[in-house]
């Protein structure tokens, strides 16, 4: 028999197999202070469910020229999990200048906890925005470091308007759960924007 | 007019990612996936399969973890890689933070195992995760391209990001792929291969 998914997808799925992208809350910023995504409540899932999770976020728009950044909490009410991390850029303006690819030392971490940045700082004409993804391995193991990767695209302002994608990668350099995420701007609010919660299953 | 996964889902297709095979890591010298085996399905069912690394924890410290192809009908696991490899840096204790090409990583026709996750330390909290793309492996016409990126808690304390690409440059359709550490064996962790409808 002819399944939905053999029907909506015109193809033949093999035999037990299913769609392993799972869809587990979408946020909408409206001039919000931050956007978080807390295990067990307002229906997020952030545990052993699934191995791996992807962030998407879509059209962040902040409320001052500032960068959309992200922290993790593993146990208390803080997010403020220890992180090691790396991060790197390429540039190129809308006047054709600048055309680089860099290390960025300045915002990477080194056992720091404060937010990450996930782009650099975004300026606030109407069109600005930064979008990407994130994905985060295993946030409920209790033997491992948590593993998290970003990539990026931002319209951002640094000396002329500019295209700006930045990698940004690192561990959260702990063994309890990680079981909430926490995105915010580094001043100002998340004016407009999306994001998206998916479990790998 | 809407459709069900635009009311539903409002983002990805969920039929976009089809799981095929789990396999999860008990000091194992391989592990090894192999189209019409064990229920594994890597053939032209899908034009791009997707693997993910969860949590590989290695027996032997500063191991690499590596993969190569096999063709179908070949024997071994030695198709011809060309490949790039680059990787950024940091130490936990606040130094050596780079971005580097590095080329002692890369392959030019080599046949040997491409690296995905460089130098892994084995304290009992290190390990390494990511995802690599294969694109239609069982094409005839084309070479095979791949791209990967995977995160290390590197041997020597280190957050390291591993970007690697490339191609298998054959026109035969590949079959099998298998996964080892550069020494030691895949101590934990798990290893999924999707399809990408």
């Amino acid at each position: 028999m002819a399944t939905y998914q053999d029907s909506r997808y015109n193809i033949a799925l093999p035999s037990g197999s299913g769609g392993a992208i799972v869809p587990i809350k979408t946020l909408t910023a409206s001039s919000s202070d931050d956007l978080s995504f807390v295990n067990g409540s307002s229906d997020v899932v952030l545990d052993n469910t699934y191995r791996t999770y992807i962030f998407k976020f879509i059209n962040i728009h902040p409320s001052t020229k500032s960068a959309f950044t992200v922290n993790f909490r593993d146990g208390s009410s803080a997010y403020d999990a220890t992180k090691t991390t790396t991060f790197f850029t390429c540039h190129h303006g809308e006047d054709d200048s600048p055309t680089t690819l860099q290390y960025a030392a300045g915002s990477d971490m080194a056992q720091g906890t404060g937010f990450q940045n996930i782009n650099y700082e975004i300026d606030t004409d109407n069109d600005s925005n930064v979008s990407g993804e994130m994905y985060l391995f295993s946030p409920s193991s209790t033997t491992y470091v948590k593993h998290f990767m970003i990539e990026s695209s931002a319209t951002s302002d640094d000396g002329g308007d500019q295209i700006t994608r930045a990698f940004a990668a690192g561990i959260c350099n702990v063994t309890a759960a990680i079981d909430a995420v926490q995105f915010k701007m580094s001043s100002g609010t998340i004016d407009a924007g999306t994001i998206k919660l998916y479990g790998i299953a | 007019m809407a459709n069900y996964n635009a009311i539903k889902y409002d983002g990805f297709s969920k039929g976009s990612l089809t799981l095929i095979k789990t396999l999860t890591a008990s000091s194992d010298d391989t592990l090894e996936f192999v189209d019409g085996t064990s229920s594994v399905v890597l053939d032209s069912t899908y034009k791009e399969y997707m693997f993910i690394f969860n949590n590989l924890h290695v027996s032997a410290d500063n191991a690499d973890f590596v993969w190569q192809a096999n063709a179908a009908g070949g024997s071994g696991y030695n198709e011809t890689i060309t490949s790039t490899y680059f990787r950024s840096h940091f130490l936990e204790g606040g130094s050596d933070e780079f971005l580097i090409y590095n080329t002692t990583n890369d392959q030019a026709q080599g046949t040997g195992f491409n690296p995905l996750l460089k130098e892994l330390g084995y304290d009992n909290d290190q390990s390494g995760s990511g995802y690599l793309h294969l694109f239609n492996p069982s094409g005839t016409t084309f070479a095979k391209h791949f791209i990967s990126k995977c995160h290390a808690h590197g041997a020597v304390d280190s957050a390291v990001t591993n970007f690697t690409a490339g191609y298998l440059n054959t026109t035969s359709a590949i079959d099998e792929v298998q996964f080892i550490m550069s020494s030691g064996d895949i101590d934990a962790g798990t290893i999924q291969l999707f399809g990408v409808a």
